[in-house]
């Protein structure tokens, strides 16, 4: 039964990768791999946790027929990027460049990290400084 | 006393913070052509494909770009409004018929009303790109000097236009009188 499942399951999804971005649109390997890792970059902002190499949405075909046109043109990786970004916003992008607007998300992790190792720090050494012998209490407010 | 009022601070800080991010809607996106030129377009008319309609034929006028397709639903639902503001205002409105079927547009046009000066046919959703659209309706007001003063994301309504647009038509035309 369960083997059943998982080859109806395969033979569903293969279907549906083959329907996305169908074939090969650079007989070049290094165009085509460029075009594979711009649209694998790049959001589809109808289906927005979707890049645009994984939607089959109007927007996503649209570009993807776009960047295709750009490389053919012989355009950059970064002129590409900046095609997008000047349309759609940094949103367009999942890895948004480092701007004003932006700074915000490529700093917070870091000053969360900084922000939460201080606490944790002054929690442990609070605790190395009580005395030991108050076991009992400390169990049970753990639980 | 001191050792709760530190996380106390904080949750009162986040309160707000949630209430307000949480309440936004994540698929409007601001547009980045928001207070710069409005793009250039210019494509062949719906109705008449042998003329082209396009941002030369609106230069020095405050307009509405609406985007519409008949396969959008939010479009149907903002459709009398825009023949109400057609007639009742005096903004001119262009239409972009995004990733349509001409048979299909005209028929709409004709069973509900036509509210565009024209609408230009971007069947391959070129000049959609450009503009940076992502899902209709959505419509752009441009100043007369063919800024984008106001991008609008869901179908219009009464309810939208008095409280999104009309501010902004009143303090655009108040700077240039």
């Amino acid at each position: 039964m369960k083997r059943g499942w998982l080859a109806l399951f395969v033979v569903v999804s293969a279907g549906s990768a083959y329907a996305i971005d169908a074939g090969i649109a650079f007989d070049d390997p290094q165009m085509q791999a460029r075009y594979e890792k711009i649209t694998s970059e790049v959001r589809c902002l109808v289906c927005q946790n979707q890049t645009i190499k994984d939607s089959n949405a109007f927007l996503a075909v649209d570009l993807r027929r776009e960047i295709r046109r750009m490389l053919t043109e012989g355009k950059t990786d970064a002129e590409i990027y900046d095609f997008l970004v000047v349309r759609y916003g940094d949103f367009v992008l999942y890895r948004p460049r480092m701007s004003g607007k932006t700074l915000v998300l490529w700093i917070a992790p870091f000053l969360l990290i900084v922000v939460g190792g201080l606490v944790a720090f002054k929690v442990v050494r609070g605790r190395m400084a009580m005395s030991i012998d108050d076991d009992s209490d400390s169990n049970q407010a753990t639980g | 006393m001191s050792r709760y009022l530190i996380p106390l601070l904080l949750v009162a800080i986040m309160i707000p913070v949630f209430i307000i991010g949480l309440n936004r809607d994540p698929s409007e996106l601001p547009s980045p052509f928001l207070n710069k030129p409005a793009p250039e377009f210019e494509l062949p008319r719906l109705k008449d494909p042998s003329r082209t309609v396009g941002s030369a034929d609106y230069a020095g006028q405050m307009v509405l770009v609406n985007v519409w397709a008949t396969w959008c639903v939010g479009c149907r639902q903002e459709h009398a409004y825009l023949l109400k503001l057609a007639s009742e205002t005096d903004i001119p409105i262009y239409g972009l018929n995004w990733r349509d079927q001409r048979s299909k547009a005209l028929a709409w046009l004709s069973e509900l009303g036509d509210p565009y000066i024209a609408s230009g046919f971007d069947a391959d959703g070129r000049v959609g790109i450009d503009w940076g659209v992502y899902g209709a309706p959505e419509t752009f007001l441009i100043s007369a000097d063919g800024i984008v003063l106001y991008k609008h994301l869901s179908p219009l309504s009464e309810m939208v236009w008095q409280r999104n647009f009309e501010p902004r038509i009143l303090a655009a035309k108040g700077s240039i009188e």
